[in-house]
Formats: structure tokens, C-alpha cells, sequence
């Protein structure tokens, strides 16, 4: 074979044959007899390599670059002959510290390489750090050959998706999960049975791009005295690291083998992964926070900071990331582009993606390159971008991200309208209405598929905590309750917290079913979180992201205590996939447009054809013309909601002849059937009208 | 019954990992010893491929395997790959419970047929 002359060496240092490297793509890549390393810094005056054998607190060798070696603001070498696998990576910089010109080079400090995409030192979760004080989170060489055999992506559209919000964790740490692997990616390749039978064809994983459980050590719990750990992970060490923590082979080094295997499984079984990436801000903190990497590579380029070199912080977290730097833009670039070329993930939500559409100094931009520059980048073509359009400086643009036809949102105001109503709150009625259709009023000319809808999310109270306390309980967080949202449009239904009093019990069961009932009857796309369909509680706190203790992990003995709740989640998600009438990636239009005597959405009061929109009233019923669905045979369906505490008969829309009314499902009290196997609704007879009692739900399939 | 021909017919040797090749009629019994990682895997990996030819029924005899690294894992899909790029077959016996556990995860354990014994891979070899 033809030998070409790039793959011999020019210099040779401590041993080490080496060569000028190509300066993209940045990180390390494997060659043919070799690793070529890249690393961007702009106001660096010099670079070294630094390598360790696995597992040293000795480097090996540190190699500084030679002039010639460095292209613009690219350092970049390639050495000949290592071993890939035992050898892990750091780089130290050389350069001025002066903190107030946003300059904070550390000659003492080996730097983690922004585009390491093995991370080692927190391998397997909770094991207490090994002390390599000068360098915790390394680099390590991964190859980039995983088999996908056929794989390909579902591509299912966003409108079909039922999205099930998880910890990777928290899903099956707990004892009672029964996997052989709990708390990995791995465990939740064998629960894939589970999904399929609740109906989720999505999960959406909390963050997994490597963080440091660690984070918070020295804080403990106020009350167990326990240890306080970073579980959530809003904290990344590195963006294209998957957490080996998570990973079953996290301590062999293979958790990117073990999360593909899972992706593919997913796909195997028709569902999609999205992860939840946090591009706002690292785990370096503010000025007084460690030195990881980004903060000893170039401070300037990668974060936000005042004209005095402080850091800004709209992240609420003690950095932020300066995302339309172009550096920095086209880091995140690289990086979704990494997730989905190298492990096929099929979409992102990003948290406090707001921050991504501000400007160097902070400020908000019109047209923000970054989100602009992911909506149409070819590779991230197919895949689903969410955003949670709002942050911590005080941007919130729910309804206003601006979206280039790609981008959909966390609908924050979905999530506490329909708190309120499902707690019977008066002078509503409109904006409810608005999210049962997929919030036209936000959405207008982006469609109901921009609207992700949610109740409850990691962020805030469980569906079962949402009626079981009014107030959050926090004080396990170690911040004296002052941590959390004060806004939870909660209820307790009569007694803060759990108890024995079995009409609060019925209640409470009601209300979580009028929320799934709703859910999934809303136009625009449904999430549930993690257990709420076996009513998971977290005893009433809403913000529980430092604890790794088993009141924080999904107790799946829940499924022996409440199958009611799954059955009916199971249920309501089930009749969602039956009816393509709920799943239209479009607003209604509120007419006939293809003239089956009936508009596509009419909405009704106790009487029928005669909704009452005044500020009192608690009782709002609709119902949906099949005819109108993608495929134009779909049934009628009608729901009917009383949240007002006293029964009301509400009167039944006509159908047209020869179709009946069946019951799907009745949350009423002392109904004995509350909801069946959708296609199997017994037929109401002779009746034009219908009793919902107090605080319940009805919906009615017309066939 | 199959009378079975345990001579070893060849014996290499690499860093951490020994490889003996036995033919047992028109089956291949490759035998590795030892921990397969990246530094071995790249020796190996050309042995292994050298004792594969077109048609080649190849058992692949891991019980004196202790270890295998993410390089390790490569070398045997590379074989099997090789060997059904051929017509071949190959099936792996001898898989301890650690190894056949690191493979399942990381899913190339669905690439390969897997046998409790040499006996039953021969068996298994159509």
C-alpha cells in the first residue's frame, strides 16, 4: 500500500515522534498510527501536552508545543504510536493572569480539553474522588467506530411523541427497579418493555454530558446531616463527554459504547432519546469557582463577563456561557453535531436557552446567530430542537424564542394555566382554552407542534406532590426554603401533605387524572415526568436537585400501590396514539373546511353549542370532528370538564346519525369504570346529557 | 459423534494475550489467553484475521479470557465481520460472565452466536 509521508515524524520529543497536527477537528482524533491533538486558545502565550498513564496522579510526559506547531490560535500536534487507551489528556496554558481584563491563565493547572470525549475521574458514580488535585476530570482518546449496523432514527414527528422526562439515576437506582445494572444507561435499555407498555415513544434524559457528583461537597443535609451531591447535573465538566457515572461500564471506560447500545435498542423499539443540554453555563462558577478547563483555555472567549472582568450571571449559577462568541457558537455547533452523527440522539431541549440568544455583553439579540446557525445546519436537520425559552437574568419568551420554523418550547404558561384550573381556579376559562389547542395565542403561525405541554417537570413539585402540598418544603436543600419556585399553583386539598383521610386520598387521585386526562387531550405535544404515572412523591420538594438518596429515586413498588394511576396514564396515553385528531401539528382553524357538517373544534358549556366564557365559570367542555384528522376517519371526541366542587349535567353535542356516545373515561366519584381500553367504550343509551361531578373529567369517543 | 482433535496446531504470543489455533476438520478453534486491550489488539487483530479464510467455520474460545477493553471489543467485531464479509461462520464460546456482561451493554454481544461449549459451537456450525 502506498505510504504516505504524513505518517512519519519531523520532531521527536522526550522520545515521542511527533508532527505539525491539523488544527480541526479540535480535541483528539485517532489516525492511522497515531492521535492528532488540537486545542483553540487566543490569548494564550503557550501550550504544553500533558499525558498520564490511566488512573497516575504523575504525568507521563508533557510535551510543549513547538512554535511551528501552532497555526492562528490552534495549537496542534499529532504523536505517533500511543497507546489510545492508556493514556488520558490534559493541556497547560501559559499566559497572563489579570482577572480584570478577563484574563485567568494558570501555569499550575493541567486544563481538561473542551472537546474530550471520554471524560475520566468520576467513573463510577459516588465513588469519593482520588485527589488528583491538579487535574479531576481528564481527557481520554475514544475511537469513533461504533457499528450501527442499520440504524436509523425513527423520525417520528414531534406531534406524535408522548416525551417521558428522566433521570438517568433516579429511573432505576432505587432497589425495587429490578435491573442488573441500576442507575445506567444499560438499565434502561431493560426497562424499553416498560415504555412500550405505558405508550412513551420518547424519553428525554436529564443531563448526562460529564458532570462532578461532587460538585457541592462540603454541604450537607440540614437534616440527615447526609451529603449533598450534584444529582441533577445542570453543572457540565465537558459537552461531549457522556457521564460515566451513568454507564454500567462507566469504571472499563466504555460508557459511549454503553449509551449507543441503548440508542440503538430505542430505535430498535420505535422510540426517540432527546437530551436535555445545558450550553449556559459550566461547572467552573463564578470567580472564586474552580479551574476546570474553559477558564484556563480562554476566559475572555468562553464566558460572559463585565468590563472589570467579573463573571455575568444570567444562569443564576455563577457563570454564563458567552454563546455567540463565534468560538463558542461553534463549539455548540460541534458538539449537537457530535451527539447526533456519533450517537444518533434524535433531539435537544436546552435549558435556559434564552441565555443562547444574548449577546456578548449579555444583551438580547433580534436574530441570534446561534439559534439561527443550529435550525439550519444540514446535520441537525432531522432532529428535534426544544427550548425552555426563558432564564435566569430575567429574558422569559414563551410564545417569542425565535424559532426559524424549528424550534419549539417548553410552554410554561401551559404548565401553570392548567394547574390552576385543575384546582378550580376562577377567570381562566379563556386561557385554558388557548392551551388546550395548542396555544394559538403563543403560537400562531408556528403551529401546536412549538408547544411542548407539561404539568409538572424536574423543575417544581411531582403530579402527586402538586395536590398533597401547597407550600414547597425545601429545607433538606440546606437553604432555609429560600431554593425553589414559590409559584406552584398547587393544592393540597385540604391537609398539607400526605395522609390517611381517604376523601383527600380520592381526591387527590381525581385531580392527577384529570391532569393526564388533559394532557393528552391537548393539541401540541404532551410530557410527563418521570413516575408521575405511579404517583411518585418528593415529599414536597420542588427543587430536589442534590439529593442521591432513595426518597430521589423512582420506587417502582409505587406500580403495586397505585395501579389505578398507571392504568389510567397507560389509558390516556394509549387513546392520544388511537386518535390522530388529537395529534395535528396545526392550530384548529374553527371552521368546516372539509364539510362534514361540523368545524374541527366547537366548544360547549352545560348546554351544548353554548360554552360560557364568563371569569366564574369553572365548567368548559369541547369536542373534536375526526373528519378533520390527517386522515380524515377519525371519531368524534368530546371532553367535558367540571372543575367547579359541585356535580353539573352538561348537555351532549348531536352527533350525526347513526353514531352514538361512549364513554372513554369518567374521573367522577364512585363512577365504577373510570376509563377502558380505547375501541372498547361502552355506548351511553338514550341519553342527551351527562352528570360530571365535582372536580372530574369526561371524554367521550362519538362512532 | 464428532471426535474432537485438541492438538494446538499454533501457539502466539503477544503482550498480556496468547493465541493458539487448532483445526478441528474444516473448523478453526481460535483459543485467546490473556486480556485483550489496545495494547495486544493490534497484533492480534492481524493474526486473527490471517487464520481467516473464505468459508471459515471459526470457533472463538474465550474462557481464558480475563479481560477486554473497548479495543478488544473491536477486534472481534472486525473478525466477525471479516468472516461474514467471506461466508464464513463464527461462534464464541467460553464467554465468562463479566466479558458476556461488558459485551451485552455495550451491544456486540448480538453480533456473535454464542455456545456453551467447544463441542456445542461445532455442533452450532451448519
Amino acid at each position: 500500500m502506498h505510504s504516505r509521508i504524513d505518517n512519519e515524524p519531523t520532531h521527536s520529543y522526550a522520545g515521542y515522534p511527533l508532527r505539525i497536527g491539523q488544527p480541526l477537528p479540535y480535541g483528539a482524533t485517532l489516525t492511522n498510527n497515531g492521535v492528532n491533538f488540537s486545542i483553540f486558545s487566543r490569548h494564550a502565550d503557550a501550550c504544553a501536552l500533558v499525558l498520564y498513564h490511566v488512573g497516575e496522579a504523575q504525568p507521563l510526559v508533557e510535551i510543549p508545543f513547538p512554535d511551528e506547531f501552532r497555526i492562528g490560535n490552534v495549537f496542534t500536534m499529532q504523536i505517533f504510536g500511543l497507546d489510545y487507551e492508556r493514556i488520558e489528556y490534559g493541556f497547560r496554558f501559559d499566559g497572563p493572569y489579570k482577572p480584570r481584563q478577563g484574563l485567568r491563565f494558570d501555569h499550575t493547572k493541567v486544563l481538561l480539553d473542551p472537546y474530550a470525549k471520554l471524560i475520566s475521574g468520576r467513573d463510577v458514580w459516588g465513588e469519593p474522588p482520588q485527589g488528583y488535585d491538579d487535574y479531576p476530570h481528564r481527557a481520554r482518546i475514544v475511537p469513533t467506530d461504533y457499528d450501527w449496523r442499520t440504524d436509523r432514527p425513527p423520525h417520528i414527528p414531534i406531534e406524535d411523541l408522548v416525551i417521558y422526562e428522566m433521570h438517568v439515576r433516579g429511573f432505576t437506582q432505587h432497589p425495587s427497579s429490578d435491573t442488573r445494572y441500576p442507575g445506567s444507561f444499560a438499565a434502561i435499555r431493560e426497562k424499553i418493555p416498560y415504555f412500550k407498555e405505558l405508550g412513551i415513544n420518547c424519553i428525554e434524559l436529564m443531563p448526562i454530558f460529564e458532570f462532578d457528583e461532587f460538585e457541592y461537597s462540603g454541604r450537607s443535609n440540614p437534616i440527615t446531616d447526609e451529603p449533598l451531591k450534584n444529582y441533577w447535573g445542570y453543572s457540565s465538566v465537558g459537552f461531549f463527554a457522556p457521564k460515566a457515572g451513568f454507564a454500567a461500564t462507566g469504571g472499563l471506560g466504555m460508557q459511549s459504547d454503553e449509551l449507543k447500545a441503548l440508542v440503538g435498542d430505542l430505535h430498535r423499539n420505535g422510540m426517540e432519546i432527546i437530551l436535555d443540554v445545558v450550553f449556559n453555563h459550566t461547572a467552573e462558577g463564578n470567580e472564586n469557582g474552580r479551574t476546570i478547563s474553559f477558564r484556563g483555555i480562554d476566559n475572555k472567549t468562553y464566558y460572559m463577563l463585565t468590563p472589570d472582568g467579573y463573571y455575568l450571571n444570567f444562569s443564576g449559577t455563577g457563570n454564563t456561557m458567552n454563546c455567540n462568541n463565534p468560538i463558542v457558537r461553534g463549539m455548540v455547533l460541534d458538539c449537537l453535531r457530535h451527539w447526533v452523527a456519533e450517537y444518533h440522539i434524535d433531539g435537544f431541549r436546552f435549558d435556559l436557552a434564552s441565555i443562547l440568544g444574548r449577546d456578548q455583553n449579555g444583551h438580547p439579540l433580534a436574530n441570534p446567530p446561534l439559534i439561527e446557525l443550529l435550525a439550519y445546519d444540514p446535520v441537525l436537520a432531522n432532529v428535534k430542537l426544544i427550548a425552555e425559552a426563558w432564564d435566569a437574568g430575567g429574558l422569559y419568551q414563551v410564545g417569542s424564542f425565535p424559532d426559524y420554523g424549528r424550534w419549539a418550547e417548553w410552554n410554561g404558561r401551559y404548565r401553570d394555566t392548567i394547574r390552576q384550573w385543575l384546582k378550580g381556579t376562577r377567570g381562566i376559562v379563556w386561557d385554558v382554552a388557548q392551551c388546550l389547542q395548542g396555544s394559538p395565542d403563543l403560537y400562531a403561525g408556528r403551529g401546536a407542534s412549538a408547544s411542548i405541554n407539561f404539568i409538572t417537570a424536574h423543575d417544581g413539585f411531582t403530579l402527586r406532590d402538586l395536590f398533597t402540598y401547597d407550600h414547597k418544603h425545601n429545607y433538606a436543600n440546606g437553604e432555609d426554603n429560600r431554593d425553589g419556585t414559590d409559584a406552584n399553583y398547587s393544592w393540597n386539598c385540604g391537609i398539607e401533605g400526605h395522609t390517611n383521610d381517604p376523601i383527600v386520598n380520592d381526591l387527590r387521585r381525581r385531580l392527577i387524572k384529570n391532569a393526564i386526562a388533559l394532557l393528552m387531550v391537548s393539541r401540541g405535544v404532551p410530557m410527563i415526568l418521570m413516575g408521575d404515572e405511579m404517583g411518585r412523591t418528593q415529599n414536597g420538594n420542588n427543587n430536589t436537585y442534590c439529593h442521591d438518596t432513595e426518597w430521589n429515586w423512582l420506587n417502582w413498588d409505587l406500580l403495586q400501590e397505585n395501579p389505578d394511576i398507571f392504568n389510567f396514564f397507560k389509558q390516556c396515553i394509549a387513546f392520544r396514539h388511537a386518535h390522530p385528531v388529537l395529534r395535528s401539528k396545526d392550530h384548529f382553524l374553527n371552521r368546516d373546511a372539509v364539510g362534514s357538517g361540523y368545524a374541527d373544534i366547537t366548544w360547549h358549556g352545560t348546554s351544548a353549542w353554548q360554552a360560557e366564557w364568563d371569569d366564574h365559570i369553572l365548567t368548559l367542555a369541547f369536542m373534536l370532528d375526526g373528519s378533520h384528522a390527517r386522515d380524515g376517519s377519525d371519531d368524534m371526541i368530546y371532553v367535558g370538564m367540571n372543575m367547579h366542587w359541585t356535580p353539573h349535567r352538561f348537555d351532549l353535542p348531536d352527533l350525526p346519525r347513526d353514531r352514538y356516545w361512549h364513554v372513554f373515561a369518567n374521573t367522577s366519584p364512585d363512577i365504577q369504570v373510570e376509563i377502558v381500553t380505547p375501541g372498547e367504550e361502552p355506548r351511553i343509551i338514550n341519553k342527551d346529557h351527562i352528570w360530571i361531578g365535582a372536580r372530574s373529567v369526561i371524554i367521550l369517543v362519538g362512532r | 459423534m464428532v471426535a474432537l482433535n485438541q492438538k494446538v496446531n499454533y501457539r502466539l504470543i503477544f503482550e498480556m494475550l496468547e493465541v493458539t489455533i487448532e483445526q478441528d476438520r474444516d473448523v478453526t478453534i481460535l483459543g485467546l489467553h490473556g486480556e485483550l486491550d489496545s495494547q495486544s489488539a493490534p497484533e492480534v487483530r492481524e493474526q486473527l484475521l490471517n487464520a481467516v479464510h473464505s468459508d471459515s467455520k471459526i470457533v472463538l474460545d474465550m474462557s481464558n479470557v480475563s479481560y477486554m477493553s473497548s479495543a478488544g471489543l473491536r477486534v472481534l467485531l472486525l473478525l466477525y465481520r471479516r468472516i461474514r464479509e467471506n461466508v464464513g461462520q463464527i461462534v464464541v464460546t467460553g464467554l465468562h460472565d463479566e466479558v458476556r456482561d461488558v459485551m451485552a451493554i455495550t451491544g456486540f454481544l448480538d453480533f456473535f452466536v454464542t455456545a456453551k461449549s467447544r463441542r456445542e459451537a461445532i455442533m452450532a456450525m451448519s
